[in-house]
């Protein structure tokens, strides 16, 4: 380390004292640069922790059962035998109603939105629907329990049991017990949930569409539905797909709507109306009592449902960042 | 001279039909939050009294009881979470606009903050029981706030490094031009010009782990008793509710109501304390 006390010009300016603070600063940067990175790097570690630690929690169950473990009906606490079938098939059946009944609607709200709702109302209707989006699960939960399930089992298992459930192919979709519970009702109590989520990102993407696109349809004579129809939608499509599947991860995942309106029976659900259970319900009901290869099950349960949730918002989020980045373009 | 209306009549009748089921569909998101909200006064309200802030969870088959003792569990539990997770997501925040832009795996990070943002709560409650719960052999109030914060993290994370580039890049020159190191342009310049933001990400934080409860249930459990000791299991109100609400007992579906409108109104409350706090700043 021989640096020359002074540079041939300028004198004092460049001084032994100026180098050792530039060189106390680059040290600190380091340092810096390094602490931060290792705190954003916890999340990553998180994940893989998340990933190991449910697999060898769960490795009895798969070494007991293999891949068939996701396709067996089985689920015998008492004679240790178990299958993932009836909580999957409850899981994907649930979500996809909510689905069903989510994204029309919240495509509504979104078109709502951006087209045809007045300046001043679109601040306080949007936060609205974004607070819809805060209220905790739970709340949908007991909402789905105390107050929905009885007016469902009135007004819409019963009226659609004696209209579709006498009808050859479908009728067996409407029939069992209509007391509010069950794999449809825990559908919808779904659907109000994450209407907020999938309609919050819709109307962000429909916003990206270029004011000059819209202006140029509207100029040749598109009526608002035509502009909405094709020109926003195909434009901001990759978007509309990531926030419909980003719904579709939380409805994938969630426990609480879930548990309180589903019926938690671990039998295969016969139609619409019968009583199921879901990966995160049975998950709720079951663990506090679990033990040896039931206990290792459910950790197959939840490393399954986070392998699934995971695939798709992984794909919902990709597309998202695509639709954003083609603005940016 | 005659013109054909009747294709243009049809194209405006379309259009006016698809614009009125989408203010319909408005109307039914409107409603649910308002139901919701009714509801949840309406018995709610009915439920609430001094003996809430006062008494702790009944036991089964006993008349009365509050919620004392949930409620100051689930003040710790979550006062824990903000403590650790506001530093842990300011700063990989900050390591994510300053230095996010020249690595892949920051990339990585930010892709899997976003997916972890929404990941079953529930899974994080298994990995924190695998990890924290198991290993110690007691549930825990710690345990509780560790699987929050895996929630927390990710929301401070993302809030912060969205704010931190609204700075004007500007500033951030003009503090280098001046001699200024890295760590102090990023901490006491732009995070400082920030300061609004990433407190909205905060308060967002907080108000998203207040009502979670899918992570308490293997973690921080549930006490009848009252316990500030955050090494053993602890009440928290969402874990009361979940197990009052599916209860045979009237007194504890009653509170159970009581604590879902206390939650509610802390959640609602701190969203749209965020959203005042963002806007007065940034106007």
């Amino acid at each position: 380390m021989n640096m020359p006390t002074t540079s041939m010009e300028g004198g004092h300016l460049v001084s032994n004292e100026m180098v050792m603070i530039a060189k106390k600063q680059r040290l600190q940067d380091f340092f810096f640069h390094r602490v931060t990175q290792g705190f954003s790097l916890l999340v990553l570690l998180a994940l893989l922790g998340i990933i190991i630690s449910l697999f060898i929690n769960a490795w009895p169950t798969f070494q007991k059962f293999g891949f068939q473990f996701i396709w067996r009906v089985e689920w015998d606490v008492i004679n240790k035998d178990f299958g993932a079938a009836i909580a999957i098939v409850g899981t994907v059946a649930s979500a996809a109603i909510a689905m069903v009944l989510a994204v029309p609607l919240a495509f509504g709200v979104a078109v709502f939105l951006t087209e045809t709702c007045p300046a001043w109302l679109r601040r306080p209707l949007g936060t609205s629907i974004e607070l819809l989006a805060a209220v905790p699960s739970i709340i949908y939960g007991m909402f789905g329990l105390f107050v929905f399930a009885p007016l469902f089992a009135d007004f819409i298992q019963v009226p659609l049991k004696s209209l579709l459930g006498g009808m050859p192919l479908i009728g067996f979709l409407f029939g069992g017990a209509t007391n509010g519970m069950g794999i449809l009702a825990a559908g919808i109590v779904l659907a109000f949930m994450v209407l907020p989520f999938v309609a919050a990102v819709m109307r962000d993407v429909f916003e990206i569409t270029p004011a000059i696109l819209r202006e140029s349809a509207y100029g040749l004579g598109c009526t608002t539905w035509e502009v909405v129809r094709q020109v926003v939608l195909p434009y901001t499509q990759k978007g509309v797909i990531g926030g419909v599947m980003l719904g579709l991860g939380r409805a994938l995942g969630e426990t609480m709507a879930v548990t309180f309106v589903i019926g938690n029976a671990n039998r295969m659900p016969a139609s619409l109306f019968s009583p199921g259970t879901s990966i995160a319900s049975v998950l709720a009901n079951e663990f506090g009592e679990a033990e040896g290869l039931h206990f290792s099950t459910l950790f197959a349960l939840g490393f399954l449902l986070f392998v699934i949730t995971f695939v798709v918002l992984a794909a919902a989020k990709a597309m998202i960042n695509r639709a954003e980045k083609a603005k940016g373009s | 001279m005659q013109i054909d209306n009747t294709l243009y009549l049809k194209r405006r009748i379309a259009s006016q039909i698809g614009l009125a089921l989408s203010m319909s569909a408005m109307a039914v998101g409107l409603a649910v939050l308002i139901w919701i909200l009714y509801i949840l006064f309406s018995n709610g309200l009915a439920a609430l009294d001094l003996n809430l802030f006062t008494h702790d969870t009944p036991a089964p088959g006993t008349e009365g009881g509050g919620l004392r003792n949930a409620i100051v569990g689930s003040l710790m539990i979550v006062a824990l979470t903000v403590l650790v997770s506001t530093p842990i997501g300011i700063l990989a925040g900050i390591y994510l606009t300053e230095f996010g832009d020249e690595s892949k795996t920051a990339e990585l990070t930010r892709f899997v903050t976003d997916i972890m943002l929404s990941a079953p709560s529930i899974v994080l409650g298994l990995f924190v029981y695998a990890i924290a719960v198991s290993t110690v052999g007691n549930f825990s109030g710690y345990a509780g706030s560790l699987a929050l914060s895996l929630i927390a993290i990710p929301v401070v994370m993302r809030t912060t490094e969205n704010m931190l580039r609204l700075v004007p890049g500007s500033l951030r020159e003009a503090a280098f031009a001046l001699g200024a190191p890295r760590w102090k342009v990023s901490t006491m310049v732009t995070l400082r010009a920030a300061q609004s933001g990433v407190m909205t990400g905060i308060l967002l934080a907080v108000a998203r782990i207040s009502g979670e409860t899918a992570p308490l249930l293997f973690t921080a459990l549930n006490n009848q008793f009252f316990s500030t000791n955050m090494g053993a299991p602890m009440a928290n109100l969402p874990v009361v509710i979940f197990q009052f609400a599916m209860s045979p007992y009237d007194n504890w579906v009653r509170l159970a109501w009581a604590g879902a409108l206390l939650i509610t109104m802390t959640v609602l409350v701190l969203n749209i304390l965020a959203r005042v706090v963002f806007r007065d700043k940034v106007h």
